[in-house]
């Protein structure tokens, strides 16, 4: 790290993925590795990653909308125990953290870091092995799940078989990152940096703790529920913010062709965020000695602070960016079809990768606009449910899971989808096939998050009153939450949708990458056997790997 | 890179901060928990679950039901009331003194108070002591569910939410017969419920020589043809049993209640 750019807070942003920052590039020698070089190198792990995270989304929605679908007819596959209510909740809740939040995060951190620190990644066979032994890790844990076979503790029920498998998956993931990392030859770090490093290294610390002290040798009585909390309060919202924080922390600056406003804020918002977020999530009303609730909602309260300056800093660096007012919307007129997304110094390739949406809207910046709102306001709802006086209104209602969804779907998914869709097609080297239906996936996905979230969110404060009188009877409190739910499984049903679109972007994806491999072997096989023709041999060689210009 | 190390530990610091207050703080000071004793008893609580009871605490986990019931009784606060068991040798005196103090709704300062002077009067008296809150008005339990009760629990399954009642004591409010029929056919015993049936759990058979005492006695809407019967599977009696061992009444040291 040179101290002299990192303390020159004007370096930072403006440059990343195919632009260096600016001061940097002219104090040393230009770098020999280029962006599409260090693209390409990715993709393959990328496409095995962010693929399997596509699968998962949409199982986890197909079985969010069963659970859902239960509360209007309780009989709805009732005959059938893999499908009980109490294990495809669950299920689904885990298919979208394991399946897709975790392995799309690894997947934007891996990119990132690469194009951060402008190094290719090497042995790119280990990700990809990982990637899969990842998604098979998730496959056996939903079986357990949906078998019987879960632990019964909330977002830890995978069963071990599925745990180890994704620990050690995990583990060859980050390794790798981290390697790409301290081999990078820019040796420059950004806030980014920061996020993602800690995330890297939080992660197997909190799920081996709960795994070893909850699953393998049980802890006694509370203290697992205990623990329980302190991993559910770390993964979801620690773990998410780090990640999902750190990912927008890149993309801001660059969507708005100014520096992340400011440096040093960024950098408060990650000491206040690790030193205050990591004591969330035990329960003002929990049976536990008194001093763990106060002290957890004594940090909620503090947690208002980084949650409040990534809130000013993202406020800050989009607020009069020289880019031309964002539209997301569907009729949005033309108003400069290439530099909507204003990637200042960017190249002519970068560029017109953003065209295809047309209409000046990019589907990326709205989704990570979309997540950072989200960002503010679960944390917020987070940081209420820890007010006593506000607990004893909101826990055990749906004000809980509307505060969970919108923390995972509403931030973090909608933050990666941003993420997701502006790096593969780099790191791919073709565009999007669809672009139009991303832009479309924005709206859907954006409108089942409100009408999920919403409903739930004020259903569960009602619910939560009429809980607290107790002259109303239990079964009234929960014909009163059925219009509720029932307007949340339209938001699931759009949700679903959504997930689709996305899914057939990257599984089309795929194919055209598969297909253009398979296409250059055939043609490798079927060429004429080399009769000394110098000029054939170049262009048929490392088939393998296809460059595909952009 | 120089300050590489200095942010790492520093980092390492903060999130371990952390691990020790929410994992390592709870285990030495509960990981160690005994028995307690009954409060104005030597009994000892709580005694293990009886061993189906304990099967069925793991049918109660495949079937995730904490993802709609809590097993947590929450109270707001609690409310002594005095009462005279015996009047002693001046009941003249003792009754007016009744008379002029205030004898329920107190605090147990007051309650306490209350009863010292009664005493110095020469009556005797009783202090009963009551749980209040929305989920004790509700009949969920007399008591707020406390650390103790989760003793011997593997795995504790709290819950989360009210998507149905709460179960800390549902073994105290109904009956094996009663947690069988819900179980097959939640609508059968509770109207408008949204529980979904568990019908997996039940075997619907003919009735062979002579129908089986297990059977559900199913109102005529939820009963399978005349010549078949509804016996639960083991997993659905252990699950009942495990219901039925759901009480948490005894008053203790952390939630003292006296009836």
């Amino acid at each position: 790290m040179t101290v002299n750019e990192n303390q020159n807070p004007s370096n930072f942003g403006g440059g990343g993925a195919a632009a260096p920052p600016r001061a940097a590039a002219a104090a040393r020698p230009p770098l020999e590795v280029s962006s599409t070089k260090v693209d390409a190198s990715l993709r393959v792990p990328l496409l095995a990653l962010f693929g399997g995270a596509a699968l998962w989304l949409v199982v986890g929605s197909v079985l969010g909308l069963i659970a859902s679908i239960k509360f209007h007819a309780p009989d709805f596959l009732a005959n059938c125990p893999w499908l009980t209510y109490g294990r495809v909740q669950p299920a689904a809740d885990d298919a979208l953290l394991y399946g897709f939040c975790i392995p799309a995060g690894l997947g934007v951190a891996l990119w990132l870091f690469a194009q951060l620190g402008q190094t290719p990644l090497r042995g790119a066979i280990v990700p990809v092995v990982a990637a899969k032994l990842w998604h098979l890790g998730v496959l056996v844990g939903l079986f357990g799940i949906l078998s019987g076979n879960s632990t019964g503790f909330a977002w830890l029920e995978f069963p071990r078989a599925g745990s180890v498998i994704l620990f050690f998956a995990y583990l060859l993931l980050a390794l790798w990152v981290m390697m790409n990392f301290a081999a990078r030859r820019e040796r420059a770090l950004f806030p980014s940096h920061w996020f993602l490093v800690a995330a890297l290294f939080w992660f197997p610390w909190i799920y081996s703790t709960a795994n070893l002290f909850l699953v393998a040798w049980p802890v006694r009585g509370v203290v697992q529920a205990i623990i329980g909390w302190w991993f559910a309060g770390n993964l979801l919202f620690v773990w998410l913010a780090l990640v999902g924080i750190g990912t927008a922390f890149y993309f801001l600056p660059k969507f708005s062709g100014r520096p992340l406003q400011s440096y040093y804020l960024a950098l408060f918002a990650f000491w206040t965020l690790i030193l205050f977020g990591t004591w969330c999530g035990i329960p003002p009303g929990a049976p536990v000695p008194a001093w763990l609730p106060v002290l957890s909602s004594f940090a909620a309260v503090l947690t208002v602070v980084p949650v409040l300056a990534v809130a000013a800093i993202a406020w800050q660096t989009s607020r009069g960016s020289d880019a031309p007012s964002l539209e997301c919307g569907g009729d949005a007129r033309v108003v400069a079809p290439v530099h909507a997304d204003c990637l200042v110094g960017q190249d002519k390739a970068t560029r017109a990768s953003h065209s295809p949406y047309g209409d000046g809207a990019s589907p990326p910046r709205c989704f990570i606009r979309f997540g950072l709102m989200s960002f503010v306001l679960s944390s917020l709802m987070l940081i209420a449910m820890a007010c006593p006086r506000i607990s004893r209104v909101t826990e055990f209602t749906w004000f809980g899971p509307a505060q969970t969804q919108l923390q995972l779907y509403g931030f973090f998914a909608m933050t990666m989808f941003g993420a997701i869709y502006h790096l593969l097609p780099r790191a791919v080297g073709f565009e999007l096939p669809f672009p139009k239906l991303a832009r479309a996936q924005f709206w859907i996905s954006m409108y089942g998050v409100v009408l999920l979230v919403l409903p739930l969110a004020i259903g569960g404060v009602e619910q939560g009153m009429k809980l607290n009188n107790f002259n109303i009877a239990f079964m009234d409190t929960t014909k009163a939450m059925l219009p509720f739910l029932r307007i949340s499984t339209i938001g699931l049903l759009l949700i679903l949708l959504g997930n689709s679109l996305f899914a057939l972007n990257i599984f089309a994806m795929t194919f055209i990458w598969e297909k253009s491999l398979v296409k250059k072997a055939f043609a490798i096989v079927t060429a004429p056997l080399p009769v000394l023709r110098p000029d054939k041999i170049g262009t048929t060689e490392g088939g393998e790997t296809p460059e595909v210009k952009v | 890179m120089k300050n590489g190390f200095w942010i790492f530990l520093a980092v390492f610091v903060a999130l371990g901060g952390s691990w020790c207050g929410f994992v390592l703080a709870p285990e030495l000071q509960l990981g160690g928990a005994k028995q307690t004793t009954i409060l104005n008893s030597s009994d000892v609580y709580p005694v293990g679950r009886p061993g189906e009871a304990t099967q069925g605490s793991s049918v109660y986990r495949a079937n995730g039901c904490a993802a709609c019931h809590t097993e947590q009784v929450r109270q707001t606060g609690m409310t002594c009331a005095v009462t005279l068991t015996d009047a002693g040798k001046n009941p003249v005196a003792v009754t007016n003194l009744i008379s002029s103090l205030k004898l329920t709704s107190l605090t147990k300062e007051d309650a306490d108070k209350a009863a010292d002077k009664i005493s110095a009067a020469g009556g005797k008296t009783e202090i009963h002591i009551a749980a209040t809150g929305p989920d004790i008005a509700r009949g969920w339990g007399m008591r707020q569910s406390v650390a103790e009760d989760y003793l011997y629990d593997q795995p504790v399954q709290l819950g989360s939410l009210h998507a149905g009642p709460d179960l800390a004591n549902t073994g105290a409010r109904a009956d094996a017969n009663w947690q069988l029929l819900h179980l097959y056919a939640p609508r059968s015993v509770v109207k408008g419920s949204t529980m979904p049936p568990f019908r997996y759990l039940f075997e619907v058979r003919k009735i062979g020589r002579e129908p089986s005492p297990n059977a559900l006695k199913l109102p005529p809407e939820f009963a399978p043809p005349a010549s078949c019967e509804v016996v639960p599977m083991p997993e659905a009696v252990e699950l009942a049993a495990y219901l039925l061992s759901l009480r948490a009444t005894v008053p203790l040291y952390s939630a003292p209640i006296a009836p």
